[in-house]
């Protein structure tokens, strides 16, 4: 099969590549962009290491063609921290050593994420569950857990603050 | 597709697919993308109920409210599949077509009478979900043919369903075995049409006219749960794995169709 252009856009850049019929999103993310943040684990769906957003929705990059982001919005982990800042998501696994190896920590991130935006305040059971999809082999969870319930409060107060900043006018 | 020389496949969310060509099972000459033909990845109500395109992601058949309150053992079944990943873009059609025993979401289907609707070189028909798998990886689906969407009837009132499966984990993981039941009331709640599928117990999904026989006419009494339970282990010819031996699974199976046959039951008079 020969190659196939594709303009999509990446943490909110546009970027073009041209990708093999079979490349992955995964492998057009790390081989032709130079976006090592998303993993392979497994490369079968299996243990999200490979998380990414496709138009909001969370995916395995690895189960996605290159060829099917044609004028798509893709969000990887490299998008997350605003420059320098990181999110509040990356600051508490910091704080909460939810990493050790770190290989499986891109995809929590942006699963944990993804989660965070459609349930500002999830219970335990409901992360457990969001993040059912993550395998980690180092940490056994609980910091995972708990780090994403602490940033959960976190930007619980930041959204909060800007709306009382708004209405303060 | 049909003028493909080659090897040619079609592509809905690919979570079978990607799989299996990573895995060197298949080596394609040619992938279709079906999710750029316009309106498959959409959830339609018809004068006759729903149509649920080929390319819907399961994760938005929860988010339809009337589909979730109509079906929402097809509806929970097809949320069963993978996590929330392979959720936003595994496809009930997807399911289907790859032929696995052990689809999470046909049985539901099958129970629901749901039909698929078929667009190929011989123009478009609509079969019966259960007509459309043969056995393990294998479809009556010829070369050239695309299922463009399932349909699912609109629902007569006191209905319910409900989909079941045995699984040692709760997520992440492939059934054992599995039931869905599909039920309408009639007066005095007495059942008055049933449809009993079993999932991983037989090369295909397998529809049970004797459990649903069992239903028909009665409040679901025990020795009405009793029948149903004992054609449906009548009607398993599973394999043996490391998952479960045959024994486990027959057994399971039965009680799985009795509790979703209560399921389905609670929820086609109103008690959720
Ligand atoms: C980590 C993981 C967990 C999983 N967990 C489960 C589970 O719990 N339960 C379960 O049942 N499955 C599970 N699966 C399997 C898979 O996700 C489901 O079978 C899914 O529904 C397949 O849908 P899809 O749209 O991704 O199919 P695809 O991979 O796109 O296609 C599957 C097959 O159907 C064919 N096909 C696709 N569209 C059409 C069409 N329109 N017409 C005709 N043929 C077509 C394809 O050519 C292919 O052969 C899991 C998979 C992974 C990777
Ligand atoms: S690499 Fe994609 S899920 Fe493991
Ligand atoms: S930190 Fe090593 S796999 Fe999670």
């Amino acid at each position: 099969m020969k190659g196939i252009a594709v303009s999509t856009t990446v943490n909110g850049d546009a970027v073009e590549f041209v990708c093999d019929a079979r490349e992955t999103l995964l492998d057009v993310l790390r081989n032709h962009l130079g976006l090592t943040g998303a993993k392979e684990g497994c490369g079968t769906g299996d243990c999200g290491a490979c998380s990414v957003l496709l138009d909001g929705q969370l995916v395995c990059s690895c189960l996605v063609l290159g060829a099917e982001v044609e004028g798509r919005e893709i969000e990887t982990v490299e998008g997350m921290a605003d420059g320098d800042r990181l999110h509040p998501l990356q600051k508490r696994f910091l704080e909460h050593a939810a990493l050790q190896c770190g290989v499986c920590t891109p995809g929590f991130l942006v699963a944990a994420k993804a989660l965070l935006e459609r349930n500002s305040n999830p219970s335990e059971s409901e992360i457990r569950y969001a993040l059912a999809g993550n395998l980690c082999r180092c940490t056994g969870y609980d910091k995972i857990v708990h780090a994403v319930h602490a940033a959960a409060g976190d930007l619980r107060r930041q959204q909060k603050a800007r709306k009382k900043r708004k209405a303060a006018g | 597709m049909a003028g493909e020389k080659g090897k040619a496949y079609l592509l809905a969310g690919g979570t079978d697919l990607l799989v299996r060509m990573r895995g060197d099972f298949i080596d394609p000459d040619l992938i279709v993308d079906i999710k750029r033909i316009p309106g498959i990845q959409e959830i339609r109500k018809t004068a006759s109920g729903f149509s649920i395109g080929a390319g819907v992601p399961c994760a938005m058949l929860g988010r339809d409210k009337a589909l979730a309150s109509a079906w929402p053992g097809v509806v929970e079944a097809a949320q069963l599949i993978g996590s929330d990943q392979i959720q936003g873009r595994c496809t009930m059609v997807g399911n289907l077509c790859n032929a696995s025993p052990a689809a999470d979401s046909v049985p539901a289907l099958v129970a629901a009478k749901a039909k698929a609707v078929v667009v190929g070189p011989g123009g478009r028909r609509r079969v019966p979900v259960e007509d459309v798998v043969t056995g393990p990886g294998r479809t009556s689906l010829k070369k050239g043919d695309i299922v463009v969407a399932i349909e699912l009837q609109k629902r007569p009132p006191k209905s319910g369903d409900a989909y079941l499966r045995f699984t040692p984990r709760t997520e992440m993981d492939i059934a054992v075995c599995s039931a869905g039941v599909s039920l309408t009331l009639g007066a005095g709640n007495v059942v008055k049409q049933a449809r009993v599928a079993l999932g991983a117990v037989a090369p295909t999904v397998v529809l049970v006219p004797k459990a649903a026989r069992a239903l028909v006419g009665t409040r679901l009494e025990d020795d009405a749960l009793m029948k149903l339970a004992a054609a449906c282990e009548a009607a398993c010819s599973p394999i043996a794995d490391k998952r479960g031996t045959v024994e486990f699974r027959t057994e399971v199976a039965g009680v799985m169709a009795r509790r979703a046959a209560v399921m389905a039951y609670d929820r086609a008079r109103g008690k959720r």
